[in-house]
């Protein structure tokens, strides 16, 4: 963790960083957890970026070329954070109890300002299910259990990925009455569609890349 | 027969695609509640009366008129959410500010979401860093290319383009812009 914050990117290594943070939570059915610092620091090349074209020669070449490099990490970081977004509200129940019932030495999946939203966005949805029929109700039914209303993520879809760092014994399916455990390896640069339960915590520690 | 009504709001909303919005039905919803209401009355008598008199027959119908009021409910919330999903994605299609025909079919408490939805996302957004943070509702594409083809309408004359070069625009003339 200390090594990583030390570590000085270069803008491409940063940017390649920000398309894998892009790709796995686009392929994930699951939240990841929130690369902040990427998004800070791309946040900052940007600006860089506009800085430097505000200096520059009108009608130089360059401009053209760097303001679609702009576009395109603007894109990228765009739909990132859209990504998380559509996650956030779609099992918002859950990830908020996932928030609230972690420990405080724990760091969150979430970044503070997807906190606050999550947050709004629970309560206006469930004020206006209150104000436009919950109140209408029978007392008895007015209650609603949104954990309970609101699906999960469905961690047992398929993902592809590619593995970047060699796994051995890689559970595929745990032992049950019928079937003994089935692991296998994964070797480094192959590709594989697994049920994303599996590997989730190889995608979180970065030893395969969601495809 | 129960629970009709309130199947019918559902199949209203199966049947507008795309994700259209319906004018919401404020008739509908109230009959439902009615109904809710009715059978909620009907228990309770019957409930008193079971107790008091020690009638076990009662005890089906009682746990029928139960299971219609759980559909009902499922349902009407299931036509709000619905809808409420809907107007979400209107925030994203259309920016901050719907279209009339659009927002006549909202009922006030949509139109009270859909601004309280607009105000969270405008503070995420802020938020995200730099100075006026990023507006994640542009570039919802890949960039393509650079340019578009632009064609002229009307004589113009001189257009000054952000970054400094300027273009003449006649009219019918076509021109590539950034």
């Amino acid at each position: 963790e200390d090594e990583e914050e030390e570590e000085i990117l270069t803008p491409a290594q940063l940017i390649h960083k920000l398309e894998e943070a892009w790709l796995n939570e686009k392929f994930s059915p699951d939240l990841l957890e929130c690369k902040s610092e990427i998004v800070e620091c791309v946040m900052e090349q940007l600006d860089h970026m506009e800085k430097n074209l505000q200096r520059a020669k009108k009608g130089d070449l360059k401009i053209t070329v760097h303001r679609m490099e702009m576009e395109r990490i603007r894109y990228v970081l765009s739909s990132y954070l859209r990504s998380r977004l559509q996650k956030i509200e779609k099992f918002f129940p859950h990830i908020l109890e996932k928030e609230r019932s972690r420990p405080e030495t724990e760091p969150s999946f979430l970044s503070a300002q997807e906190v606050a939203f999550a947050k709004e966005y629970a309560s206006n949805c469930e004020s206006h299910l209150k104000k436009l029929a919950l109140k209408r109700m029978p007392p008895n039914l007015q209650a609603l259990d949104v954990i309970k209303a609101v699906a999960k993520p469905n961690l047992d879809s398929f993902v592809f990925l590619r593995v970047k760092e060699k796994q051995e014994n890689v559970l595929v399916e745990p032992e049950t009455g019928d079937q003994r455990e089935y692991t296998v390896d994964l070797e480094e640069g192959s590709q594989h569609l697994m049920r994303y339960r599996m590997i989730a915590p190889l995608v979180a520690s970065g030893a395969v890349q969601l495809i | 027969m129960f629970c009709e009504k309130v199947v019918e709001l559902i199949r209203e909303l199966q049947r507008a695609t795309d994700g259209q919005l319906p004018p919401f039905n404020e008739d509908g919803i109230r009959e439902v509640l009615e109904e809710m209401k009715a059978l909620y009355e009907q228990n309770q008598s019957d409930v008193n009366e079971a107790k008091s008199e020690e009638k076990t027959d009662l005890i089906p119908t009682i746990k029928f008129r139960h299971c219609c009021l759980l559909r009902n409910k499922r349902c009407i919330l299931a036509y709000l959410y619905d809808r409420m999903l809907r107007i979400r994605s209107l925030r994203w299609e259309y920016g901050s500010v719907l279209p009339s025909e659009i927002r006549f079919h909202f009922a006030p408490e949509e139109t009270e979401w859909f601004n309280q939805y607009k105000k969270s996302l405008a503070t995420y957004m802020r938020a995200i860093g730099g100075d006026e943070g990023l507006d994640i509702t542009q570039d919802m594409k890949p960039p393509k290319s650079l340019f578009i083809e632009v064609r002229c309408l009307k004589d113009y004359g001189e257009f000054e383009i952000d970054d400094g070069t300027t273009v003449l625009l006649k009219k019918n003339s076509q021109v590539r812009v950034k």
